[in-house]
């Protein structure tokens, strides 16, 4: 009796594989096809109103295509243009101060011997494991008093605090990995500690660094909800000024702000895997 | 190695000090705000006042969270076991380089873009009514609860994806192949063998997905619309419009208790595994 239920499975098995590859086929294709519609759908839908200089309901598409707005976008005297500047002034502001301030934590972090190691790494993700609205709205109340609110360092240190936790945890596992042999060679040797860091232990930790970078820069460069709170009015980046935009229904130069946004975004998607590792994602939660 | 160690100490100082100074401490004063009175009393007047003018914006908050991540994690255990078990190389390839598109866009640029696709005459629309699948007439505006959570689903099932597929990757692969050889089907290997050992990461990415939806103010104002809404935007109205720091501190302590809520779940699930392991 068994056995002939084991023979008969094993024939349906059987039976199943050589019928399932091909509906298997067209079932994961569909599926492929329609996530694909799915997030190109709207990507395409913002290209298309960044050369869109008409566009009215019955149209399905543009009645004008055109650069117009593309023009007037990267015009001397456009808000876009110096929004630009000042994003960017204050990602790389963001990132130098984020390096100055991870490079030595993250390098005594690193070396482990320091009190209430584990404590400390998780106060540098706090920022991101909290729903960060209500902090921030608290930030610009304090701010407020600091004279800090409207100003570039304001904005610069609420970026920070959001950047810290990339910027730490990855250039503590960068420095984790430099071979510990290696600088005590070095120190065998006569070099004094700074110049065991400055000649072991950076550049090997170097790449690792430069992911960080590029992390908290992009965090910076797309950050929305604090800048709101704390730079709002004065300080427009290219987020406020998308929002502003499109609250404004000038639909044209939201989707090239939001273009512009997209350059540095699409660009490190398409390297991060030369940046991370998936098996390293896999050890979060363990 | 004292003198190592103070060094050590002083070495981390900056960093920690900026974290204290400008997130702990704005922290601890937005819950001194949402639990005292105008005279600095301990006091739950604000929470009070919260529950009774956004208690309609408090559920549709936790639904749109709940539906969203629960949507994350079906798509993303869906891709992430197409990636891992399909047999046809060029479609995993092909799904591999799709899926991670929306991984680094910012949240603000997919508000954007979802205000005019989803739209009742956006290009969503327009392209069905173009395939013949819809009538102009029946055409829905979808800017409301299904956008906000199309929207967050859009954004942030790359993120759950990218660490599932992560965590499937780093499995041993003899475990899968001797099943595969014991004759388990792939749905079988998939739902017994894959899923239970990847739960701890897909948890923390499930997690991370609502803290963020939970604080993203973009796309509630850009493509809600209006009433409900979702506890962000109250936030910021309460304070724009009124100055009412404690009701809004109100709101941000419910946001982040409920956070806490799904924090715990997750604790004692990995907790009880542990145990069982």
């Amino acid at each position: 009796m068994m056995s002939t239920s084991i023979s008969t499975n094993e024939l349906s098995n059987i039976k199943l594989s050589m019928l399932r590859p091909k509906w298997g086929k067209y079932v994961q294709a569909l599926f492929i096809l329609a996530l694909a519609l799915l997030i190109f759908g709207p990507l395409l839908n913002l290209l298309i109103w960044s050369v869109a200089e008409t566009w009215y309901y019955p149209h399905k598409l543009p009645l004008t295509w055109g650069f117009k707005y593309w023009e007037q976008v990267f015009g001397s005297d456009s808000d876009v243009y110096s929004s630009l500047l000042t994003s960017l002034a204050i990602a790389i502001l963001t990132v130098l101060v984020c390096l100055l301030v991870s490079i030595p934590a993250a390098y005594a972090l690193a070396r482990r011997s320091l009190p209430f190691r584990a404590a400390v790494m998780l106060i540098f993700l706090l920022p991101q494991a909290f729903p960060n609205i209500a902090v921030y709205m608290n930030v610009a109340r304090i701010f407020y008093y600091w004279d800090l609110n409207g100003t570039i360092l304001g904005v610069v240190l609420v970026h920070t605090v959001h950047g810290l936790m990339f910027s730490i945890w990855i250039t503590v596992a960068a420095f984790s990995s430099v071979d510990p042999q290696q600088e005590l060679a070095a120190r065998n040797i006569g070099a004094g500690p700074i110049k065991v860091f400055f000649s072991v232990s950076l550049p090997q930790a170097m790449p690792g660094i430069i992911a960080s970078c590029i992390f908290v820069f992009l965090e910076s460069l797309d950050e929305f909800t604090g800048t709101f709170f704390v730079g709002a009015p004065e300080i427009t980046t290219l987020p406020l000024l998308l929002y502003t935009a499109s609250m404004e229904g000038n639909y044209q130069i939201a989707s090239i702000t939001a273009m512009v946004l997209l350059v540095p975004s699409i660009s490190f998607m398409l390297l991060v895997d030369r940046f991370i590792k998936p098996e390293m994602l896999s050890k979060i939660g363990h | 190695m004292l003198e190592k160690r103070s060094y050590s100490v002083v070495m981390v100082v900056p960093a920690l000090a900026i974290i204290l100074v400008f997130f702990i401490y704005p922290l601890l004063f937005s819950l001194h705000s949402a639990l005292t009175d105008s005279e600095g009393n301990l006091s739950l007047i604000h929470i009070y006042k919260a529950f009774e003018l956004y208690s309609k914006d408090i559920l549709f908050t936790f639904l749109i969270v709940i539906i969203s991540i629960f949507l994350i994690g079906v798509l993303s255990i869906t891709i992430g076991g197409l990636i891992a078990l399909s047999p046809y190389k060029r479609l995993v390839a092909a799904l591999s380089f799709i899926y991670r598109w929306p991984l680094f866009i910012p949240f603000i640029v997919s508000a954007q873009m979802m205000r005019t696709f989803l739209a009742k005459n956006g290009l969503m629309n327009n392209a069905f009514v173009s395939l013949g699948l819809l009538e102009p007439l029946d055409a829905i505006s979808f800017l409301g609860w299904t956008g906000i959570i199309f929207t967050f689903v859009w954004k942030q099932t790359a993120f759950s994806t990218l660490m599932v597929s992560g965590a499937m990757a780093a499995l041993e692969p003899t475990q899968i192949q001797s099943a595969r050889n014991l004759g388990a089907s792939k749905l079988r290997i998939l739902f017994q063998i894959i899923i239970p050992q990847i739960i701890p990461t897909l948890g923390v990415s499930l997690i991370l997905s609502a803290v963020s939806i939970l604080s993203v103010l973009s796309v509630p104002l850009m493509i809600g619309t209006g009433s409900p809404t979702m506890l962000t935007a109250d936030m910021a109205f309460r304070i724009s419009s009124y100055g009412d720091y404690g009701t809004a501190n109100s709101l941000g302590l419910i946001s982040y208790l409920f956070a806490a809520v799904l924090a715990w779940f997750y604790l004692r699930h990995s907790l009880n595994t542990g145990i069982k392991k």
